[in-house]
């Protein structure tokens, strides 16, 4: 059997549900969203916590509040069909795609564009080589969420986070309510990662100490976790001997870090940005190969959702305009070059031929107060935006009006200034 | 000696000022070293009122998943989170259920509702 | 444990060599018991070590490990397809950075050649940079090229040794520890167990690092056991293809020095160190350890490829004294066959140390009589992702558990987790589904199918999800969710 989409949406989490929807609404008929769990969302379903949507729905929802906003819009709209419990096998470049599924088998489809909206995995014990034992207890935050969240069990009973990230700060605080003692949360960096306000409301509120500067040496235990040796590291992340400390603790949460997940985009031949680890897109959204696009989390990893949303919502527009050949075929490239104090800045290449204002998203290499961010051609400035503060650990949009873009001539950098 | 000052870190935007509340004979005297008036604001209600959503689960009979996102429709007192949280633990609702159903009428008498966060669909 | 229970022999520790014997006897009309005090088998020094199947020039010709290594390199061939276990004989190299190191070359090539390893030859630094491109610029001093050195996947192989062996009527008990060979007379009358005595008048101890242990029990000290740590950083397959082959340095007298070698799942790994500790337990891994080998796999490749690292874990050789392995019967016991001191090049040799135990055992007095329906052959494992779409589609219509895919990092479907389960010496931890079908061994190294494996492992062993163990006895993963401490009103 073979079934022909306009549009094929790779992962049914946010990105792929914005993409879905965008894409009907900029005229394709046909919209498959492909999703290997149970249910659409991704990862919102087992984020119960509030605090999306601000952004993009102007109030404060929870993580399923907001997936079911889009899943609503998805499942009113006969144009979007949904394989649930089905995993993508293969993409190959003329945008054919292999699936399989308990209920239909392995599957063919053709599609008219191929977006990627994978997502992003967590970094795992082995990738920041944490020395010691491999007893049982030792989770990534993100899957201990699950647990705690949609099966009903708990990781642990007393706890200690590694990574003061978002999700380890959300997990410090569940935890907490579920009735577990959360010993620690321990950040290798002289700086928390996370929101402000979940520094408060996750860890302060619940008492829980915060070690900055620290990670854990190793961890003990023969069949379950028994405890942790944490010690200081100096300013090149080296433990420092002599500061050591030990905490006793029956479970190990890791919030190291979030990879975006292209096995896929890779085996397809897309070109990758090594910093960001996912593709190198223009400002449609689209990768090296002509017809496939990207959004969200697998293109880079985002602090908002509300982010991954808009991108969603640029990549299922141009998907749609691909596969109704309304893209121009002509595209000139210039590059996006990230300068002294910028880590990244997507899209990476903008096609100076396609019209509309360009949203540059970007993350700086290290905190700091009172910058501004310099997008700069090769003839001079094209524009400075002032902040009050940037942090790597949220991502700065700045927005690139058409006349800027055509200003660029050749290339644009983006630099920090302090 | 009956000064005291409380440190607030505000959450009101990513500038997240470093202030102090400082009390005199348990009154307010003065909140220093927040850069606008949101921010001191929001120090003085965390230091007299403070209160804070509460997001959690509850058990689901029959349904598709075994568990149900909940939130309190407003905030709840600072000091309640625990105890509502642990009431919480010990609710058991049947599927289907409907996103806003209340699965907690004024939990604890604080005035508050408790509701589901999304649809949850019944098992077969 | 209920009946009393009678073996013709009784095998002490599931291991590569406990498994190799059990399949090896499995031939003759016996009854055999082998006992595993972990969960699963694999659990000690075969679950962490190099997976090689070593060519055999490293020995001394006069030695035990030289005889069987060349034998068991010359059975696998054999065994990897009858059981059904992945093997490559991808060749082995061992380099010498300079002239200095040029004599060891030939000391080894003469040495493999009095063992009988066939297609040694000495390859110049440029052949070898031909062979192996992204070896560094630096070795200078060419290489010994072993052809017949291949790779496995050590666990693999003990279960496709154990499934065979209960195939054809061996009883394998896990978790159930021998805490000591009862002797009459100077004679072995059975294995007192955690779960009960167990007669028999053979037992044949293949305990790793605890043979001397157990040996000390029925009265024979003859040997001690020496565990000696060895660490190793495992890559991912992204990274898999930087060598062709096994890459030794050239030795030095306590180990073979710090090798890079591709594994026959297309992961990469470098290690091991070698440290004599004392807990035989301490399979912890070090900072110390991690920075050794890294760098001594600098001295093999330019780049090592840090940020595609997946897993560090460290296993523990059972050393004996002289350095030999100590293949025998008891000078004390009667009935007491010793298969112990097995290190390097012991996954080797394991089915060539099972047939010298059978010839022992019937020096010893035992009867060896052919069953006639001996099955040499595993039924054939379904890998999904290595079948045809037309194939994967017959087993989807057959069974639809065939279409979910769970791992989707090796691609596990639900199906061949469930077969590893019911299998006849059948995972039920999470680390065994992951052994024996690598699901969560990926990049993620589980961190999305973890909680789904553990799912399907209560589902099918009929456990609730907190009794689900991750390798060891007490390694429960989960927990029930905490009450309330009562003190609140109560809906339902």
């Amino acid at each position: 059997m073979i079934n022909r989409y306009d549009v094929v949406v790779i992962g049914g989490g946010p990105a792929g549900l914005a993409t879905a929807h965008s894409a009907r609404q900029n005229g394709a008929e046909k919209v498959l969203i492909i999703e290997r769990d149970r249910e659409l969302g991704g990862i919102l379903q087992q984020c119960i916590h509030n605090g999306f949507g601000l952004h993009h729905f102007g109030e404060e929802l929870t993580g399923p509040g907001y997936a079911h906003r889009y899943i609503k819009l998805i499942e009113n709209d006969p144009g979007v069909t949904v394989l649930l419990d089905t995993m993508v096998l293969q993409v190959f470049e003329n945008k054919t795609i292999l699936a399989v599924s308990p209920d239909q088998g392995v599957i063919q489809i053709e599609a008219g564009a191929v977006v990627y909206t994978m997502g992003c995995r967590e970094r795992t014990r082995a990738a920041i080589r944490v020395s010691g034992d491999r007893p049982a207890g030792v989770f990534t935050a993100g899957a201990a969420q699950r647990m705690v969240n949609m099966e009903g069990y708990l990781p642990g009973k007393s706890v200690v986070i590694l990574g003061s990230g978002d999700i380890g700060l959300i997990m410090a605080r569940r935890l907490s309510l579920e009735g577990a003692s959360v010993k620690a949360v321990i950040e290798i960096m002289p700086y928390s990662n996370g929101l402000t306000r979940n520094m408060v409301q996750c860890l302060e509120d619940y008492d829980i100490p915060l070690y900055l500067s620290h990670t854990i040496a190793a961890i003990h235990g023969k069949d379950r976790v028994q405890g942790v040796t944490c010690a200081k590291v100096d300013d090149k992340r080296n433990l420092i001997p002599g500061t050591e400390f030990d905490i006793e603790c029956d479970c190990v949460l890791l919030s190291v870090g979030l990879i975006p997940e292209n096995e896929l985009s890779e085996a397809t031949g897309i070109k990758m940005d090594a910093v960001t680890g996912g593709p190198i897109v223009d400002q449609m959204r689209q990768t090296s190969l002509p017809g496939f696009f990207a959004a969200g989390n697998v293109v880079h990893v985002h602090d908002l959702v509300d982010w991954v949303s808009e991108e969603g919502e640029i990549a299922g527009k141009y998907a749609a305009l691909y596969a109704q050949n309304k893209l121009s075929e002509s595209p000139k490239y210039i590059k996006v070059e990230n300068k002294s104090g910028i880590r990244y800045v997507v899209p990476q290449n903008i096609n100076v031929n396609q019209a509309g204002m360009v949203r540059l998203y970007m993350r700086v290499t290290h905190p700091a107060k009172k910058v501004s961010i310099e997008v700069a051609g090769n003839s001079g400035v094209l524009l400075e935006k002032k902040l009050p503060i940037a942090k790597p650990s949220e991502m700065i949009a700045v927005d690139l009006p058409q006349a800027k873009v055509e200003q660029a001539e050749q290339f644009i950098t983006v630099t920090l200034k302090e | 000696m009956t000064e005291q000052v409380r440190r607030v870190s505000c959450i009101v935007c990513p500038i997240s000022c470093q202030g102090e509340v400082v009390f005199e004979n348990g009154q307010i005297k003065e909140v220093r070293g927040f850069n606008c008036p949101r921010g001191k604001a929001y120090a003085q209600t965390e230091v007299t009122a403070p209160k804070r959503m509460l997001t959690s689960t509850v058990k689901v009979k029959n349904g598709t998943i075994p568990l149900l996102p909940v939130v309190s429709k407003q905030p709840l007192p600072k000091g309640k989170i625990m105890d509502c949280a642990k009431a919480l633990r010990e609710v058991c609702i049947t599927a289907p259920v409907k996103e806003g159903d209340i699965v907690c009428p004024n939990i604890l008498g604080l005035g508050v509702d408790i509701i589901a966060s999304r649809d949850l669909a019944a098992a077969n | 444990m209920g009946e009393k229970l009678q073996a013709d022999v009784v095998i002490l520790g599931g291991g590569i060599v406990g498994a190799a014997i059990a399949r090896e006897l499995s031939r003759y009309q016996l009854d055999i018991i082998l006992l595993e005090k972990a969960p699963d088998l694999a659990m000690g020094t075969s679950k962490a070590n190099s997976g090689i199947i070593h060519a055999g020039f490293d020995a001394h010709p006069d030695t035990l490990k030289a005889k069987l290594n060349v034998r068991g390199n010359e059975l696998y061939h054999q065994l990897a397809p009858d059981l059904g276990f992945s093997i490559k004989f991808v060749g082995s190299l061992v380099v010498a950075k300079d002239e200095a190191e040029q004599p060891m070359l030939q000391e080894l090539l003469d040495r493999g050649r009095e063992n009988g390893v066939p297609g040694l030859e000495i390859l110049s630094a440029q052949q070898v940079l031909t062979k192996e491109p992204n070896l560094t610029a630096d070795i200078r001093g060419g290489a010994l090229w072993a052809p017949t050195a291949g790779i496995v996947c050590p666990f693999q192989a003990v279960f496709a040794f154990a499934d065979n062996a209960v195939i054809n009527g061996v009883k394998i008990m896990t978790e159930c520890e021998a805490q000591s060979i009862a002797t009459s007379d100077g004679q072995v009358v059975g294995v007192e167990t955690s779960r009960g005595f167990i007669g028999a008048r053979f037992v044949v101890n293949a305990a790793g690092l605890f043979a001397d242990e157990l040996s000390r029990t029925a009265g024979d000290d003859s040997f001690t056991i020496q565990p000696r740590k060895g660490e190793y950083i495992l890559f991912d397959r992204k990274v898999g293809d930087l060598v062709n082959s096994v890459i030794f340095p050239t030795p030095n007298k306590v180990s073979k020095g710090i090798l890079i070698a591709p594994t026959v799942h297309g992961n990469l790994f470098i290690g091991p160190n070698a440290e004599d500790i004392d807990d035989k337990c301490d399979v912890s891994t070090t900072c110390d350890g991690m920075n050794y080998i890294i760098e001594g796999a600098g001295k093999l490749i330019d780049r090592i490829p840090l940020a595609a690292c997946i897993a560090q874990f460290a296993g523990l050789r059972a050393t004996a004294a002289d350095g030999d392995f100590i293949i025998r019967s008891s000078t004390t016991v009667g009935g007491l066959i010793h298969a112990a001191g097995i290190q390097s090049p012991g996954l080797t040799a394991a089915p060539a140390i099972a047939e010298m135990v059978a010839e022992l055992l019937n020096e010893q007095g035992l009867d060896l009589r052919e069953k006639p329906d001996f099955q040499p052959k595993n039924p054939p494992q379904i890998h999904f992702a290595q079948l045809s779409v037309e194939e994967q589609q017959q087993l989807i219509a057959q069974n639809p558990l065939y279409g979910r895919v769970i791992c989707r990092c090796e691609t596990v479907t639900e199906a061949e987790i469930v077969a590893a389960i019911h299998a006849p010496c059948g995972a039920k931890t999470v680390d065994a589904v992951k052994r024996r079908t690598r699901a969560g061994t990926g990049r993620c190294q589980g961190g999305f199918c973890g909680p789904r494996v553990t799912a399907i492992l209560a589902r099918e062993l009929n456990i609730p999800i907190p009794a689900v163990r991750k390798d060891t006895a007490e390694s429960n993963l989960f927990f029930d969710k905490l009450p309330a401490d009562g003190e609140v009103n109560c809906h339902d």
